[in-house]
């Protein structure tokens, strides 16, 4: 059906090799039999597309929501002045004076010359002075496309720096922007060296029962507020999370956890298994995004500790919470009920936000993400069968080995035996497994197929990026941004399930769209009376 | 607080900048690009920055902003970006179907060393090029310049490429309006249309960067120069370069290649700088200035005058871009204000030189600097240091106005959080008056809000 019609004008419209190419990155999903889809490949020349680049996954997602690092770009102005506060990462400071550097940007600000003769001494004078203007715990520097290029060495000055302060981390992420094809590969750089440098140099632990962390929730709109404040009610622990409204300190301690809840896939299970090597840190899939989806969620947790206290506590939060969310579905399902989405975004909220529209009766007919690679799509069983291409070998893979003294076996025994029962640990079982036969599955969309997509389909709202939004809003469909909730939220857990049933029913409902013709221009020909004199004729069409 | 680590005592830094004040040529050359009908900016580097700049343009403007990409991986980058750059015209034409791709580069192609106009030579022999359609080409590294030079150097390429020179004059004036708004450039060819002025501008981003709300996505949207406009601007009597910094090069590129005179004058924001370039249109063409501008200008000085108390002794620190912060300076002297606060991250020594003009003994009393490490966290330092009754600048203003209680007025690029600046101009009289505006709404707001309940005011 209407496949065919976006592969043909794809087809008609896309040089061979190009359709070749972007035609295995685009199928019908069938849950049953899961096909294989062409993910984490290079982006072709030419193609307008949403991704970024990998020093935006590294110094933009993963670092950016920590308050109390100073990250300093190593590059040209642009790259860190694009990502000055663009993501709406929020922070709470423990109080006024805490550290926060969120809201500023630090910049080498390379010159000619810099590119000429080494941008080193550069880099050390102005970690020197970042370090004599706030004293901070920990220095981050970002390596930015030019920076490998002109072989500085960001690692050496950082260890130089580091050795010379004694009272504050430094450390260095070589996440130029050419490396790997996408946001993607900086997310596996910022794994690696958070894991290096920070995660278990804190053996301190609370004495508190069912301490878990959270990761790969970026605490965009106050998201990781919403999940904290649940996590309390329920009497389960927090350690860290990575990263959203995180702190170094949080990082330093995150492996005195019993448990790891990943959210985002895609951006953070490098870290998951890398604690679960050295500290026998047992990981899960968890979906804190839609109502039903953070019952399961919190329901793993309770199931994983085994404590009837903590089950029970758990339900009643679930009952109570569950009540809210309920009366907003029925408030606002009549407005949505049947209404149809597509979701182009990142590497795990288009297929975690499905959930929310399921909720409120809506169809998914197309979905597909930005960066993720086919274990995100397909699951984490095709891992095995993934080719690693020229681009993903240049990313470092860290050899973890256990930590004698602080490995937990005890941890590894409890999974042993929850997985007798048949709960699943270290597994996602991808989009396309949820998503309904016969609807679409693309990856990596570029505007041109977009654009298709909302002509052949109109759906009846598209989530995209910021990039996509004014053009798909022109065509007269209301664009959702997934990325920065276009400046609302939150929406994850029960209270931002509510706010998102609320946005998504004013969003298909507005009165706007219907503005859009004027009311003369199905008019066809009116003579002039006026201008132009007798015989004039101004037509409107 | 916002900004709770920036502390009062201000130490000399010599590495590293906080808080900029300026950003990266591409962007620059991608606004300028826009500016031309039915053209593609083409970003030659990695994908990042394409996406960057789309993304801050889009949010600054809430309006689709295309651009390709030739989309670097490490392999483009140690063996060079020629064939990432042939396969991306291929696709570009073949698919987006542009009348113009406007390659811009970016610090990877420029680090590597690639060349743009002998890869782009090699498509056009190799037939990558349709016919009649065109490429243009500007070196945009980062590490040179701020984003204005970027769109000066579109700019110039544009100028370089299009104009045809010709052995006759034509009775029109081109018009090179700087880095300013589309709301301004419509103003400015309004104020040309009201003088029977002929004129060609560009860049033009009017009609594209304000497209109307018509159910339809148009790729290339109406506005835009056109093609063949650009071809006669070589025959134009006289180019006028509004503003030094983003138009020069260009005006003096059609010097060069068809011999059109120019002249660079501020952009014409507040009286002085209104009146000095209408008086030189006027002078050129042979246009006399109409009564009905005269009254626009009239109502700007009646509403000064009337407002004056308000206005007078304020002072105001200022960030942005120089040929902006240039003539608004002039504009805040001439109604008694006293900017004394001004930061550009652009370099130039004409900044300084002419901001010293302009202000004449406040030059020394006051603090300004551009360049490196002219930047926010410096401004904001100053402000702590000696406080300010008002502060004009671009969005990430609003973090340290809210820290330090001081009244703000957005301008400048990029406004991440308003939408006036795409819909109302500050050039011209008008542009005058909607600056009076913001600025009087801006300061009487907070006198409403902080006067002690005896002395708050029904009539002001
Ligand atoms: S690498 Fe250069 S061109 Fe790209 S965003 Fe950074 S400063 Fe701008
Ligand atoms: S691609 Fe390179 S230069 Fe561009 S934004 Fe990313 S790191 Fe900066």
């Amino acid at each position: 059906m209407s496949f065919e019609k976006l592969d043909d004008t794809m087809m008609k419209t896309y040089p061979t090799k190009v359709y070749r190419k972007r035609k295995k990155a685009a199928m019908v999903n069938d849950p049953g039999e899961v096909k294989e889809i062409q993910a984490n490949v290079r982006t072709i020349p030419g193609i307008i597309t949403q991704r970024g680049c990998t020093y935006a996954g590294c110094k933009g997602v993963v670092l950016g929501p920590t308050r109390d690092i100073v990250n300093i770009t190593h590059g040209p102005i642009g790259c860190g002045f694009y990502s000055w506060l663009t993501r709406r990462n929020q922070t709470r400071p423990e109080n006024e004076t805490a550290e926060n550097f969120m809201t500023y940007c630090f910049s080498t600000d390379m010159q000619d010359s810099n590119i000429v003769f080494g941008g080193e001494t550069l880099l050390k004078d102005a970690i020197q002075e970042a370090y004599d203007l706030f004293h901070p715990k920990a220095i981050a520097i970002f390596s930015t496309c030019p920076v490998g290029l002109i072989g500085d060495d960001v690692h050496a000055v950082a260890r130089e720096m580091k050795a010379k302060f004694g009272d504050c981390n430094v450390f260095g992420f070589s996440c130029e922007g050419y490396k790997g094809v996408s946001q993607s590969a900086g997310h596996h750089i910022a794994n690696n060296q958070i894991f290096k440098h920070v995660i278990g140099s804190d053996d301190s632990r609370s004495d508190s029962k069912f301490r878990v962390n959270l990761l790969g929730e970026y605490n965009i709109g106050g998201d990781a507020f919403v999940l904290e404040e649940l996590f309390e009610k329920c009497g389960i622990e927090l350690v860290a999370t990575f990263s959203g409204n995180s702190s170094i300190d949080h990082f330093a301690n995150a492996h005195t956890a019993d448990l790891n809840l990943i959210m985002c896939h895609r951006s953070i299970n490098y870290v998951a298994e890398m604690m679960e090597v050295k500290f026998g840190i047992p990981w899960t899939k968890v979906n804190f995004i839609g109502a039903g989806q953070s019952a399961k969620s919190l329901r793993k947790v309770g199931a994983y500790f085994e404590d009837p206290r903590l089950i029970a506590r758990i339900e009643e939060v679930i009952a109570e919470e569950m009540l809210k969310t309920d009366e907003a579905a029925a408030e606002y399902r009549p407005g949505t009920e049947g209404k149809t989405a597509m979701l182009f975004v990142g590497g795990s909220r288009a297929h975690h936000y499905q959930d929310l529209f399921a909720e409120l009766g809506m169809k998914t007919l197309a979905a597909g993400y930005e960066f993720a690679h086919r274990d995100d799509y397909e699951g984490r069983r095709v891992l095995p069968s993934i080719k690693v291409d020229a681009d993903s070998r240049n990313i470092e893979e860290l050899h973890i080995e256990k930590d004698p003294g602080r490995y937990s076996q005890a941890l590894q025994d409890r999974k042993a035996a929850l997985m007798e029962k048949g709960m699943e640990f270290s597994d996602y079982e991808g989009m396309m497994a949820q998503m309904e036969k016969g609807a679409l599955v693309i990856d990596d969309i570029s505007h041109y197929e977009m654009e298709k997509l909302v002509e052949v389909y109109k759906p009846d709202v598209f989530c995209a990026g910021i990039k996509e939004k004014y053009a798909v809003q022109k065509m007269g469909i209301p664009l959702k941004q997934l990325h920065s909730y276009d400046y609302g939220g939150p929406y994850a857990g029960f209270d931002g399930a509510v706010n998102f049933y609320k946005e998504i029913e004013r969003m298909v409902n507005t009165n706007v769209w219907g503005l859009i013709k004027a009311p003369w221009s199905n008019q066809s020909a009116m003579s002039a009376k006026y201008a132009g004199g007798k015989h004039a004729v101004a037509s409107h069409t | 607080m916002l900004l709770r680590h920036t502390p009062k005592e201000i130490k000399d830094r010599k590495a590293l900048t906080i808080n900029p004040a300026k950003t990266c040529q591409p962007i620059g050359a991608m606004y300028a690009a826009l500016g031309i009908h039915g053209c593609l900016p083409h970003s030659h580097g990695s994908q990042g920055c394409c996406s960057y700049h789309r993304s801050t343009l889009t949010r600054h403007y809430k309006e689709p902003v295309m651009a390709g990409t030739s989309s670097f991986t490490e392999g483009a980058s140690v063996f060079g970006g020629q064939s990432n750059l042939l396969q991306s015209f291929s696709n570009l034409f073949a698919i987006y179907d542009p009348d113009i791709v406007a390659v811009h580069t970016t610090c990877l192609s420029e680090t590597i060393g690639d060349d743009v106009s002998q890869i782009t030579q090699k498509a056009i022999d190799e037939g990558k090029i349709p016919a009649g359609k065109h490429v243009i080409y500007a070196s945009t590294p980062s590490y040179v310049g701020s984003h204005v030079t970027g769109f000066s150097n579109m700019c110039a390429s544009i100028a370089k490429y299009f104009p045809e020179k010709q052995d006759y004059e034509l009775d029109q004036v081109n018009i090179l309006p700087g880095w300013v708004e589309p709301s301004d450039m419509r103003e400015i060819k309004r104020l040309m249309s009201e003088m029977h002025v002929p004129f060609v501008m560009f860049p033009d981003t009017s009609g594209v960067l304000d497209a109307p709300q018509t159910g339809f996505h148009q790729f290339y949207p109406k506005g835009g120069a056109s093609v063949p406009d650009l071809k006669r601007s070589g025959a134009s009597s006289f180019t006028f370069a509004l503003g030094k910094f983003s138009s020069e090069a260009a005006g003096e590129e059609l010097r060069k290649k068809c011999d059109v005179p120019y002249e660079v004058m501020e952009v014409p924001i507040g009286i002085n700088a209104t009146d000095r370039f209408l008086m030189k249109v006027s002078e050129v063409t042979g246009c006399p200035v109409p009564e009905s501008i005269n009254d626009e200008r009239g109502r700007v000085v009646d509403i000064i005058t009337d407002m004056q108390q308000y206005l007078h002794g304020k002072k105001v620190a200022l960030f942005g871009d120089p040929d902006i912060l240039i003539p608004l300076t002039e504009f805040l002297l001439a109604m008694d204000m006293k900017p004394v606060h001004i930061v550009s991250g652009t370099p130039g020594k004409y900044f300084m030189e002419r901001m010293k003009e302009i202000m004449g003994d406040d030059f020394e009393t006051g603090n300004v600097k551009n360049g490196p490490r002219a930047d926010m966290f410096l401004l904001h330092q100053w402000i702590r240091n000696e406080p300010v009754d008002l502060i004009i600048g671009n969005t990430y203003g609003k973090y340290i106005a809210r820290d330090e209680n001081i009244p703000f007025v957005r301008m400048g690029f990029p406004i991440l959080d308003r939408i006036g600046h795409s819909y109302f101009p500050v050039v011209g009289y008008a542009g005058a008056m909607r600056i009076l505006d913001k600025m009087l709404g801006a300061i009487m707001d907070q006198m409403d809000r902080e006067a002690p309940e005896e002395k708050f005011e029904l009539v002001m």
